[in-house]
């Protein structure tokens, strides 16, 4: 079951209000179906990107998934924590496991991604 | 003889079981219309004649040159263990280690392989191997375009110019600009090296020894780059690497080459080993099996292929490479011989390459009109400039059976008269002293020949 | 088994080297030199022949006993091939003599030996003209696609797409990608296990460059739409390439040539049974049809008047150099080695028999394992454990349940399109005895998933290693050994 605190995207991120700020990581079916994750590369501080570009790379033993921007902004923020314990998002996937933080460039893009409820219907 | 085991009767058999009468309807699912417009093959013939066939041809090339042909591949004394051990049926019969269980041995081999690498470049982590040395060098630059998300990339002359070519023609199509940037008396031109490289590089290739056998250190090149932040790949030959800076020691972010000289004969021009180590950095996003070392579900140590999601059966079109099968059992050869030559061995190879090639050019600089470039030290190949075409006085030592060296006009514009000539440990002082003489000899008899023809070429 | 530097005794020497005949040189400044020698072994000439053969025990290979690993044809490899390509007239061949002028008549056995490897290639084939250089079956892939977009180039066509089935290898989607293409998936048609004709006519446009295709495909199925496909590829001037990863089974009885294919490549160890050597060298040389023959890289070999072997360097509109010379040569004299020993008529018989063992397997294992295409297949079948993955027995665990038995297990988990895919590939050399004891291990292995389920777990036992700690691996990277 998702959270019904933040809201999700088709291709399996979480995005959380924080502020002026968006969290970003990925959703805990993604973790699930990713198994134990190796490795994440995290983008570089001040990428800009547009909603749907890569932001990242997850990377489990059986497969790696690219972390896509569920909205535009800079990346403002990375979970450093990840580059030595990966296993943070299969451990707690909601607060200890996200990715990255960004300042969103449309404050209200948000509110366009889908609720827990509508994603889950999807996975 | 088609290695088919099944008798005719057995045959019968199992097309029963498979509920058809004969083998073609099997093949029904191919059309009649696309049906082999012709298949006129020779017929099989035995072993013996095959042999025999094959030793016919073979004796047509074999002519007992000495060879002082380098050029980026060597001929190298290769240990007769390395011919036996390689020849294992568990070894050679074996695919691509994806049961680690029943492939420890080629696992094992591999993760010793990649330190043999490490140890003798100075750097963190090696792959399972490349094709060759110049497919490596464009697989490192394919690393450093994704990691810098740079798009420009410098070439020194001094690279091998075949793995420059083949470097261009894998990225024809893509958006990459080259710079190449020319040598200064055959060595690396810093000053124009320091100027090409703007905010925009992700990488300066550079070769040591470089492909006129100059030795160098380029640590402040290095720097240079970083500075920059360009990273930098080196292209190393991994015997002199016994006796020279390593390039994990000046910073070098790629180091590659060519392994052929590591236990592999020269077969016109092929399987060789491409190379390529790293630093941890980078270990990421480096192409190509990677072999770790783990524990088993009782503890015991194990081997696995590991990193593997970045690899083309995982990840498809984002894959760092394409590379699927690559060059194991010459790593796997380059690992028994550096075994068994081993560290104070493989000091002496380099030692006696050395040596021998400045022999080699002690004598040539007593030959009248021969010019040996002494600007720059070298390890064991250098170049002489002679005093007509090199290609021609080649092919009058090759008639003397000698193989003289690489005559460079086809790949350095206004080279013509230049020979690039290399010194193993398997030359002698004696087949040293004859090449001398013998290029003596064609020489003056050149002279002879073009006087007759009053064309004299200025020395 | 103690890793090799675990082994080393400080001032022990195995190969003995030539004496130093000339004066000691120090040439070289001290700033280019390494301070301190490279750690490398310090071992006798026996530790080692002790080390490699206790890690050869630790190997499986086709020597060593059945390995119907699909997609890989792990056929016998013939001895006299190691011994033709070990003659010293090919072994010690320096590669850049035939640049030495009078050199290249040193060289005529060799550029002969190429020059026929080449001629035959184009008759088992049906293409136009052969390079020999690609140095595996996806450097031949990264070839073909150079030539492709050199083709494009040259007619001044903007392509950036390349069609690929869902079904295919991993090489395709990504020797597409680093030529600079988009790849776009071809579904393939869940009934009949075919390319989707009418997904494939949607998605062909005229910013296709290409469609990648594997016939028979990776579910070992021939695709007999082939016509259809090339017709709908040339009406866009896009080109048609065949992955040859399975042509072993279908020698004298489908030339892609002459079904209008423009570009593919074969690769020798499945066809010409050159060996794998546990993760290559292998060659993938690349033949075209007539459009694409100036594209070809360089050099290329030709014959002269009379009868002498040249290679020829002057092709204006050639994509270049793939390899430093000529390919893995050494690979190539074995294929060519093994194509003079079968002939016309046993190439047939590769494939016949090689597809007949398939379907022997495949009818024999259908009844207990799931069959999701039941229909006849080539050379190889894929089976799936998804019944069995019901009670918690995977493909997985079958594989392993088989190690304990003796045997190399089937490709897992490939092709994606199947669950639990079981890809059983075993080749024209094994004979029914082996198939048949194969048959019944898989019989008893479905039985074992019915009763005991819980146990595959354990499995193997009778292996060296039981199921390594791949997470570890790759979070820990222990890549290299540190003292």
């Amino acid at each position: 079951m998702s959270q019904d605190d933040r809201k999700y995207a088709t291709s399996h991120e979480w995005a959380k209000q924080d502020g002026d700020l968006i969290v970003v990581g990925i959703s805990d079916h993604a973790q699930q179906e990713l198994g134990d994750i190796t490795f994440v590369e995290l983008p570089p501080m001040g990428q800009v990107v547009e909603a749907g570009d890569e932001c990242g790379v997850i990377e489990s033993v059986k497969a790696a998934t690219d972390l896509y921007a569920p909205v535009g902004g800079e990346v403002v923020a990375v979970n450093e924590a990840l580059e030595v314990s990966p296993e943070l998002i299969n451990q707690d996937v909601w607060e200890a496991g996200w990715v990255l933080k960004l300042k969103p460039s449309n404050p209200g893009d948000i509110d366009a991604l889908m609720s827990a409820a509508d994603y889950d219907a999807t996975v | 003889m088609s290695f088919v085991a099944n008798t005719p009767a057995q045959r019968e058999e199992m097309l029963r079981a498979c509920g058809v009468s004969s083998v073609d309807e099997l093949f029904a699912d191919i059309p009649a219309s696309v049906a082999p417009k012709s298949f006129r093959l020779p017929p099989g013939a035995s072993e013996h004649e095959v042999l025999t066939y094959f030793q016919q041809l073979a004796e047509r090339n074999y002519a007992q040159l000495t060879v002082f042909l380098g050029g980026g591949v060597y001929d190298h004394f290769i240990p007769s263990a390395v011919d036996a051990l390689a020849s294992r049926g568990e070894f050679f019969t074996a695919y691509t280690p994806y049961q680690p269980e029943l492939s420890q041995g080629t696992l094992q081999a591999i993760y010793e392989y990649q330190t043999h690498i490490c140890r003798l470049t100075g750097m963190d982590a090696a792959n399972a191997s490349m094709y060759d040395g110049g497919t490596a060098i464009y697989e490192a630059c394919q690393m450093a375009l994704h990691t810098t998300r740079r798009s420009r990339i410098v070439v020194d002359e001094g690279v091998n110019p075949v793995y420059r070519k083949m470097l261009y023609s894998y990225t024809a199509n893509l958006d990459i600009d080259f710079t190449e940037v020319p040598t200064s008396h055959g060595a690396c031109h810093r000053e124009l090296i320091e100027q090409t490289v703007g905010d925009d590089v992700a990488a300066v290739i550079l070769q040591n020894p470089n492909f006129f056998g100059v030795v160098d250190n380029h640590e402040d090149v290095v720097a240079r780059c970083h500075e920059r932040g360009s990273l930098v790949i080196q292209s190393v030959y991994p015997v002199a690497m016994a006796l020279l800076k390593p390039p994990g020691e000046i910073g070098v972010d790629i180091a590659v080459g060519e392994g052929q000289s590591l236990g592999n004969p020269l077969a016109f021009g092929g399987p060789y080993l491409g190379f390529m180590a790293t630093n941890r950095k980078l270990v990421r996003k480096m192409p190509g099996r990677i072999v770790g070392r783990t524990l088993d579900r009782e503890g015991r140590e194990a081997f696995v292929l590991t990193l593997q999601a970045r690899e083309q059966h995982i990840r498809r079109e984002k894959a760092t490479s394409n590379i699927c099968t690559n060059e194991a059992l010459c790593a796997l050869r380059a690992h028994m011989y550096l075994s068994l030559v081993g560290k104070e061995g493989m000091r002496e190879v380099a030692q006696l390459c050395h040596a021998k090639a400045e022999y080699a050019k002690s004598r040539f600089k007593t030959i009248p009109g021969v010019r040996v470039m002494e600007t720059n030290p070298t390890f064991n190949e250098f170049t002489v400039r002679l005093p007509a075409d090199a290609g021609v006085i080649a092919g009058r030592l090759v008639e003397r059976g000698i193989a003289p060296g690489l005559p460079l006009g086809r790949y350095y514009q206004g080279m013509e008269n230049y020979l690039l000539v290399a010194v193993t440990e398997k030359r002698t002082k004696a087949e040293i002293g004859n090449f001398a003489e013998v290029l003596e000899e064609v020489l003056a008899h050149y002279w002879d020949f073009e006087e007759e023809h009053s064309e004299r070429i200025e020395v | 088994m103690s890793v090799v530097f675990e082994r080393s005794v400080p001032g022990r020497r195995g190969v003995r080297l030539p004496g130093c005949d000339v004066p000691l040189a120090e040439a070289i400044p001290e700033k280019c030199l390494r301070e301190r020698s490279a750690e490398l072994c310090e071992l006798s000439e026996l530790d080692v022949v002790r080390h490699f053969t206790g890690l050869s025990r630790l190997n499986f290979g086709v020597d060593t006993g059945f390995y119907p690993l699909g997609s890989c044809t792990m056929k016998y490899n013939p001895r006299v091939s190691e011994r033709i390509a070990g003659l010293a007239g090919f072994s010690q061949l320096h590669p850049f003599l035939p640049q030495l002028r009078s050199g290249g008549m040193l060289t005529q056995g060799a550029l002969q030996l190429l020059y026929e490897l080449e001629h035959v290639l184009c008759e088992i084939t049906g293409m136009e003209a052969f390079t020999l250089q690609p140095l595996a079956g996806a450097h031949g892939e990264l070839t073909g696609m150079m030539l492709i977009a050199a083709y494009h180039r040259d007619k001044g066509n903007r392509r950036q797409t390349v069609l690929i089935p869902d079904e295919a290898h991993g090489t395709n989607p990504s020797s597409a990608a680093i030529t600079g293409y988009r790849t776009v998936p071809v579904p393939t048609d869940t009934t009949s296990g075919r390319l989707d004709l009418e997904a494939l006519e949607a998605l062909i446009d005229d910013e296709t460059a290409a469609i990648m295709l594997t016939n028979p495909n990776t579910l070992g199925i021939f695709n007999s739409d082939i016509e259809r496909v090339v017709e709908l590829a040339h009406a866009r001037d896009a080109l048609v390439y065949y992955d040859g990863a399975n042509l072993n089974a279908i020698l004298g009885k489908f030339r892609p040539g002459d079904a209008g294919i423009d570009v593919m490549h074969v690769n020798v160890h499945k066809t010409c049974a050159t060996p794998h050597g546990g993760g290559g060298p292998g060659a993938g040389p690349v033949g075209v049809r007539k459009h694409l023959v100036p594209f070809l890289p360089i050099s290329r070999i030709q014959k002269r008047q009379d009868n002498s072997y040249m290679l020829d360097y002057d092709q204006p509109k050639s994509i270049g150099y793939v390899a430093p010379f000529y390919g893995n040569f050494s690979i190539l004299v074995r294929a060519y080695a093994y194509i003079k020993l079968l002939g016309g008529e046993g190439l047939v018989e590769v494939s016949e028999n090689a597809v007949l063992n398939a379907n022997y397997v495949m009818q024999a294992l259908k009844e207990r394992y799931a069959l999701p295409y039941d229909r006849t297949c080539m050379h190889e079948c894929v089976l799936s454990a998804s019944r069995q993955a019901e009670k918690g027995v995977h493909a997985i665990d079958i594989a392993k349940a088989l190690i304990d038995r003796g045997y190399h297990p089937p490709t897992v988990y490939f092709p994606l399109i199947v669950k639990e895919a079981m890809m059983i590939e075993p080749t024209e050399t094994e004979s029914k005895e082996t198939l048949d004891a194969f048959i019944s291990a898989m019989l008893e292995i479905a039985d074992e998933a019915e009763q005991n389920p819980d146990a595959f777990a354990q499995l193997p036992k009778n292996a060296p290693v039981c199921r390594p700690d791949e997470v570890k691996a790759a979070r820990d990277m222990d890549v290299c050994y540190d003292i």
